[in-house]
């Protein structure tokens, strides 16, 4: 009988310094199927799809394509042997158009010319045939996330790859594009292609998925049919435990006003207008306001705002009955304010720094870390790290010296989260913070952000995800082009209400209407 | 993993070891090219070069010579310093080489023209080579023009400054500058006895020392104050530093204010000594700053190594006068330290490719178990 599977990883074993990543693991692709690989952060998914792509070698184990033993010694093994990988984060060269991208490494060259027009001729037949819509000559720097994501699918197409490995492709993208990319994805698998796809998602995986493979901190925990199982039988496979999906919190009577923002104009840094226009709403104690609606309504630009990453242009913001329009970074920060920010390799870490140091960023220059004369103390910062790592169970090779780089996706904003939350903030701006996160990890920090409320303590989350949108916040703001267009009860309105909104068709502030 | 394996991996051995390498090679380097132009002194060449004062047979005349070396390893260890407190802040100051010349210049314009003390002279070598980093420091966070960029032009422009301010203090008959001994005593580095030590070499003076405390300080800046972990975490990552509240462009220039300051003060310690007088029509600058980088390389980028590099590169470019100029032109001397101290330079390069290596090597272990 002919072979039926693609690829097969069997008894792969990696380890890293103080940590085993992969423990004799078994992975099985049929030829044309989409596999899901689902586990917690850390759980060594990212590790397993890089040995096969050959980034590092495993210290065990073996991989079979068409039954056969192949070595895999870097990714130009990988790509001869047609297995192409679209990395958590995407490797694309930013000044570039989306057509050298592609054809970056395989131009083709006649008497030692490019020939360009071949190239794009080839690429935008795939585009066509696949739905993956591109403009070749627009340049990376330029494009959506959405776009960049599709070149980087349009890379292991135009290279003939076979085997298509997605890691955690979702994480970045808005609920459409995420909807685009499964039927890329479902196109992709009917024409014969095999696909590894990183989730977190389980409705995702539920959607999309023929099998799903579970790992559990390195350990192959086993392999389901996915139309045979459920979401809460697979979120037990991959924590151990039941997890709970709904957010419990008891009704609670709102406080003080914390953080006041009146007539806020945020300028744009992508085109003339302004990102943020005249934006005024409060956010009282012992609540949790959201900011809902879909990537690039100038949400991020609004957190620069009231950060102080990026100068206001007009209007006030007050915090505790203070004006802070103008004061510093660190001044805000003091004085009771936390941010779990968008974007956690830019802002949030020193990926070169260690765990501990980057574990007292936010308060390193207080007495407890430094001395009168300016040293470090290193004792203090120690044990100050260990207990955040213990209490928000952060998981790494080495613990407290792991070098923050070493760390998987989640771990590391994992890290963040115990930072900020330490802090005991007045305000915590949290901006989506369990994105790439695994649902036992999505399950604590909302928690964490009850709690946060329950305390008494004022938080503003931005989140882009509809879930979390609907269970975590007690009020919800629209954000749509710049202007906040409604305030709705999440206990009241519906996903249907909340996408009207989100979409513009709906605006209950409209300036003309008052008129 | 065997014990030899794990101690091969600990990043301090591989500094060590890829630096050890790098000189092996460059030596080699160098006598190839010995070779090339005239085998048959090669060999007594490459010798004579890595002889250096070693070649006296009388202790004292060697340990008079080492002195000489030595006077001239504290301005180059100045320079690597300043050049690696900069590196480790995620810039390149390039500039090293135009603050050294700054700093020659103001120090011995000090001395020799307004008559000054020591002390006094040093401190202007610092400040002026410090408010050319600020320049640089400045373009760099205010104006975005590259930390690089910057240096070269004010390389040129600082030698030039310097070569026209020194033709006031020039002697009448030649391009040179006067002998400080001549003109004012106040203005040498004292001594502090270590003239006796090395044989009553006049020029061994407080410089040496100095040098060494600054290494140190350098490195506890750098690793255990507060001040430290600002400066390196704005190099890592100046978003990750704006975010948390640190002062990151303030912090640049800050950086390469220090750098400079570095850089001149090892100019004052190098012609304060009276050791060299600088010839007013020179038309690049004195190439101690760049040599300064690949001290700063081969030392690991680590203030104590750097003690060790610089050091090093010193012997062989003092060691590079003694090659047979009958059969050699005489640049030879330069030319052939200069390719010792490229290859010196690939350091990290090296250690790239041990770990290559023992990664391979664990992968054929694995293929057989
Ligand atoms: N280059 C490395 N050096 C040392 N340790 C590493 C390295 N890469 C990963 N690790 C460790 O291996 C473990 C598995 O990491 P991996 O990135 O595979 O997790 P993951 O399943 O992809 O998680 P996530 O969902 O958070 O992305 C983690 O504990 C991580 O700290
Ligand atoms: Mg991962």
């Amino acid at each position: 009988m002919e072979n039926q599977y693609a690829i097969e990883m069997l008894g792969i074993t990696k380890i890293f310094p103080g940590i085993i990543a992969n423990d004799d693991i078994t992975l099985q692709l049929k030829k044309g199927e989409i596999h899901a690989l689902l586990g917690e952060n850390g759980a060594g998914k990212s590790t397993l799809m890089s040995v096969l792509f050959g980034l590092y070698q495993p210290e065990k184990g073996i991989i079979k394509k068409d039954g056969r033993q192949v070595k895999i010694q870097n990714p130009n093994d990988a790509n001869d042997l047609g297995i192409g990988m679209v990395h958590q984060h995407f490797k694309l060269v930013e000044c570039f158009s989306v057509l050298d991208n592609i054809i970056l490494g395989v131009e083709p060259v006649k008497n030692g010319f490019l020939q360009k027009k071949e190239a794009k001729e080839k690429i935008l037949a795939l585009s066509e045939k696949y739905g993956l819509k591109v403009d070749p000559d627009a340049l990376i720097e330029d494009i959506t996330v959405g776009m960049q994501q599709r070149t980087e699918i349009l890379k292991m197409l135009y290279r003939d790859n076979e085997i298509l490995i997605f890691d955690e492709p979702t994480a970045v993208l808005t609920p459409q594009e995420i909807e685009e990319l499964m039927q890329i994805m479902r196109n992709l698998s009917a024409e014969g292609k095999s696909i590894l796809f990183i989730s977190h998602k389980l409705n995702e995986i539920m959607a999309v998925a023929d099998r799903c493979t579970v790992l559990r901190k390195g350990k192959y925990i086993g392999t389901v049919n996915v139309a045979d199982t459920t979401m809460p039988e697979l979120s037990r496979m991959m924590v151990g435990r039941d997890v709970e999906f709904a957010v419990k919190k008891e009704d609670r009577t709102p406080g003080d006003v914390i953080l006041d923002v009146k007539g806020l104009t945020v300028a744009s840094k992508l085109h003339k207008n302004n990102a943020v226009k005249d934006v005024s709403f409060n956010v009282r104690s012992g609540e949790i306001v959201c900011i809902a609606g879909i990537d690039g309504n100038g949400q991020t630009e609004l957190v620069y705002g009231l950060t102080g990453l990026e100068p206001v242009k007009a209007g006030t913001v007050i915090m505790k009955g203070k004006d802070i329009t103008h004061a510093s970074i660190r001044e805000r920060s003091v004085n009771g304010m936390s941010h779990i920010p968008e974007d956690r390799h830019k802002h949030g870490l020193v990926l070169d720094y260690s765990l501990e140091d980057n574990m007292i960023l936010q308060r390193y220059f207080e007495p407890e870390f430094t001395s009168k004369a300016g040293t470090l103390k290193r004792a203090n910062i120690r044990s100050y790290a260990e207990k955040l790592i213990d209490q928000y169970d952060v998981r790494s090779g080495q613990g407290a010296i792991t070098k923050a780089r070493s760390m998987s996706g989640g771990n590391q904003q994992k890290a963040i989260i115990a930072r900020e939350l330490d802090k005991a903030p007045d305000l915590l701006i949290a901006v989506q913070p369990t994105r790439g996160l695994d649902v036992g990890a999505i399950e604590y920090i909302h928690k964490q952000l009850v709690a946060q409320r329950d305390a008494g303590h004022a938080v503003l989350l931005v989140s882009l995800e509809l879930e979390e949108v609907m269970t975590v916040p007690d009020r919800i703001l629209v954000m749509y082009e710049g202007e906040i267009v409604g305030e709705l009860d999440p206990k009241k309105t519906n996903a249907e209400e909340l996408g009207l909104y989100m979409s513009g068709a709906k605006n209950d502030f409209r300036k003309e209407a008052a008129v | 993993m065997n014990k030899k394996e794990s101690f091969l991996r600990k990043p301090a051995v591989q500094t060590l070891l890829s630096s050890l390498i790098c000189i092996v090679l460059g030596l080699f380097a160098g006598f190839i090219v010995l070779l090339f132009i005239d085998a048959r002194g090669a060999a007594s060449a490459m010798v004579d070069i890595i002889r250096n004062f070693f070649r006296y047979p009388s202790a004292a005349v060697a340990l008079k010579y080492f002195g000489n070396t030595i006077v001239k390893t504290a301005p180059l260890l100045m320079c690597s310093l300043s050049i690696l407190f900069a590196y480790k802040v995620g810039l390149f100051n390039i500039g090293v080489a135009g603050q050294y010349a700054m700093g020659a210049g103001l120090a011995l314009y000090a001395a020799l023209g307004w008559q000054l003390p020591w002390y006094v002279c040093a401190l202007l070598a610092c400040v002026s080579a410090a408010l050319l980093g600020a320049i640089s420091g400045f373009l760099k966070s205010y104006c975005n023009v590259n930390e690089v960029i910057s240096g070269i032009m004010l390389n040129w422009l600082s030698l030039y400054t310097t070569n026209m301010v020194l033709t006031k203090v020039k002697e009448t008959t030649s391009p040179y500058t006067k002998n400080i001994v001549n003109v004012n005593h106040s203005a040498l580095l004292p001594n502090i006895g270590l003239n006796k030590v090395f044989n009553n070499n006049q020029y061994v003076t407080i410089a040496i020392p100095l040098a060494i405390l600054l290494s140190v300080l350098v490195w506890f800046i750098l690793e255990k104050t507060k001040f430290g972990y600002e400066l390196k975490a704005t190099g890592y990552n100046k978003n990750a530093a704006k975010y948390c509240g640190m002062k990151e462009k303030s912090n640049t220039i800050l950086t390469l204010i220090i750098s400079g300051a570095l850089a001149g003060l090892g100019a004052a310690m190098f012609y304060l000594t009276g050791y060299e007088q600088w010839q007013c029509t020179q038309s690049s600058v004195p190439g101690m700053g760049f040599n300064g980088i690949a001290a700063a390389f081969l030392g690991g980028l680590h203030p104590v190594g750097a003690i060790f590099s610089s050091l090093f590169i010193q012997h062989i470019t003092e060691g590079g006068a003694y090659v047979d100029k009958t059969m050699y032109c005489s640049q030879i001397s330069d030319l052939i330290s200069s390719i010792i101290i490229y290859l010196c330079g690939f350091v990290l390069f090296m250690k790239l490719f041990i770990n290559k290596r023992l990664n391979a090597h664990d992968e054929k272990k694995g293929g057989k178990s």
